[in-house]
């Protein structure tokens, strides 16, 4: 039987209410928000806090919310809620693709966003996404509240720079302009439904005014020992090139030759850093398609009728 | 470390309100079949995957052994003994019965749970969706198909009552 071991209890009313628990419990403290990747780790004494503050309650902190330049989303969002949400329509479907395939259905009606990304599981899912559409994550604190790059806020496996007395409470995304056609994309490969990947890629592109120079480029890994969940190298090598076969194929291998998978009971090394550099195109393409239909008016891409090659 | 100080909690279970000191390290799924002797949810893999354990929390299904049961303190869990109302079954616990949906019967109750939440927001689902629903959730008997069935029986016939 896996229970967690002894520990004490604090619901917070409010976030302010959460740092002045969290102050006064110091780094004996974690926090819990709907508790699906930490007490897990609590049943298998890989977490062992003395004392769990409970945010779950925060509805302050469960939002989506898309202004002209910006989508927001609080750290207590549900995985359910975001994979609902109209907001991540258009350049954003890459978190519909990767919420799709987070855990199961159930799981995802509690987990949030937040407790996720701050689990920093070397697999987990959102982690490349953000990192591909280069996400801003925003920690509140005793002096207020600072906002950090996501490519700079995993320190390592499970680990984050949020500090003891700190709390993420958000997470945004900055859309790129109207003018721009912009688009993105998730394809990951499990083992079997509601399983960690073993390799995931997710991307973010956008395209010049004649529709085939790459103005932007994001490239999320997961799960294959991406620095820092992204393919910067890839990354560097689009950035300016046309989106032709050819080059999507290049990025694929830089890709795969970036990365660093390890072998484990998901499948071996090599088989992995395939699937990086596979996983690379198939969003690539599918990012591609989904900027070039932009201009069809509706802008209403991220739709489940995605075609074949680019 | 000392043990820490049981916790007053009051959870309305079903529709009646139970009140009960626990240790916040206890899981929903053991103050449930352990504390209020409602042993129709089951404790299975631990691991939040066979969903043996699913109850609703407030509005949702949940993975009980995944929740800690100071989390449900102020808050509604519906069990498999609360789906039937006032002696009647629940459509879906009839489509379970009709198309031998359960054979050891072992997953059968977090099945239900999820199935009664699916049709409360998806009437009429397609086979295709009602395996996505179900999809954290793992049957070794019946290979799933009755299991389906069941469910789309449970569609079809939303207003039936036990012969």
């Amino acid at each position: 039987m896996q229970v967690p071991a002894h520990v004490e209890y604090e619901k917070a009313g409010s976030v302010g209410h959460a740092l002045t628990l969290l102050a006064r419990y110091g780094p004996t403290a974690r926090v819990l928000a709907g508790g699906h990747s930490l007490i897990p780790m609590m049943k298998l004494r890989l977490a062992q806090p003395e004392t769990l503050i409970d945010i779950g309650g925060l509805a302050e902190l469960a939002f989506v919310t898309r202004t002209d330049g910006e989508l927001r989303i609080g750290a207590l969002t549900t995985h359910a809620k975001l994979l609902e949400a109209p907001e991540t329509a258009s350049q954003f479907a890459i978190l519909q693709d990767a919420e799709r395939v987070i855990a199961d259905p159930v799981v995802r009606l509690w987990g949030t966003v937040g407790g996720s990304v701050c689990q920093a599981d070397p697999s987990e899912d959102l982690s490349a996404a953000f990192a591909a559409l280069r996400a801003t994550m925003v920690i509140a604190g005793p002096e207020g509240n600072r906002s950090v790059p996501v490519r700079d806020f995993f320190t390592g496996p499970y680990e984050t720079v949020v500090g003891s007395g700190e709390l993420l409470t958000e997470i945004r995304l900055t859309a790129a302009p109207a003018s721009f056609l912009a688009g993105s994309a998730y394809e990951k490969v499990g083992r079997r439904a509601g399983d960690w990947p073993i390799a995931a890629a997710g991307v973010f592109v956008s395209l010049d005014e004649d529709r085939a120079t790459i103005t932007a480029a994001g490239i999320g890994l997961t799960a294959v020992g991406a620095d820092r969940f992204c393919a910067a190298e890839a990354e560097e090598f689009l950035l300016g090139r046309l989106a032709t076969v050819e080059n999507v194929a290049r990025a694929g291998q830089i890709a795969a030759g970036h990365c660093r998978p390890v072998s484990d009971q998901r499948g071996p090394a090599d088989f992995k850093r395939h699937l990086a550099g596979e996983l690379t195109v198939r969003a690539l393409r599918r990012a591609v398609q989904r900027a070039l239909r932009q201009t069809r008016g509706s802008g209403a891409t991220g739709s489940a009728a995605d075609g074949g090659g680019a | 470390m000392a043990e820490e100080p049981d916790v007053r909690i009051t959870v309305n279970v079903n529709g009646a309100d139970c009140s009960r000191d626990v240790e916040p390290r206890l899981l929903l799924i053991h103050f449930l079949r352990d504390d209020l002797g409602l042993t129709g949810s089951h404790w299975g893999c631990d691991t939040s995957n066979c969903g043996a354990c699913v109850v609703w929390l407030d509005e949702r299904p949940v993975k009980s052994c995944t929740i800690l049961a100071v989390i449900a303190d102020g808050r509604r869990v519906r069990t498999v003994e609360g789906l039937e109302r006032d002696g009647v079954l629940d459509p879906v616990q009839v489509g379970f019965a009709r198309c031998h949906g359960l054979q050891c019967g072992f997953c059968t109750p977090g099945m239900m749970l999820t199935a009664r939440w699916l049709l409360d927001h998806h009437p009429d689902p397609p086979p295709a969706a009602i395996r996505e629903a179900l999809s954290g959730q793992v049957c070794r008997c019946t290979g799933y198909e009755n299991i389906i069935r069941a469910v789309r029986w449970a569609a079809e016939n939303p207003t039936s009552v036990p012969e």
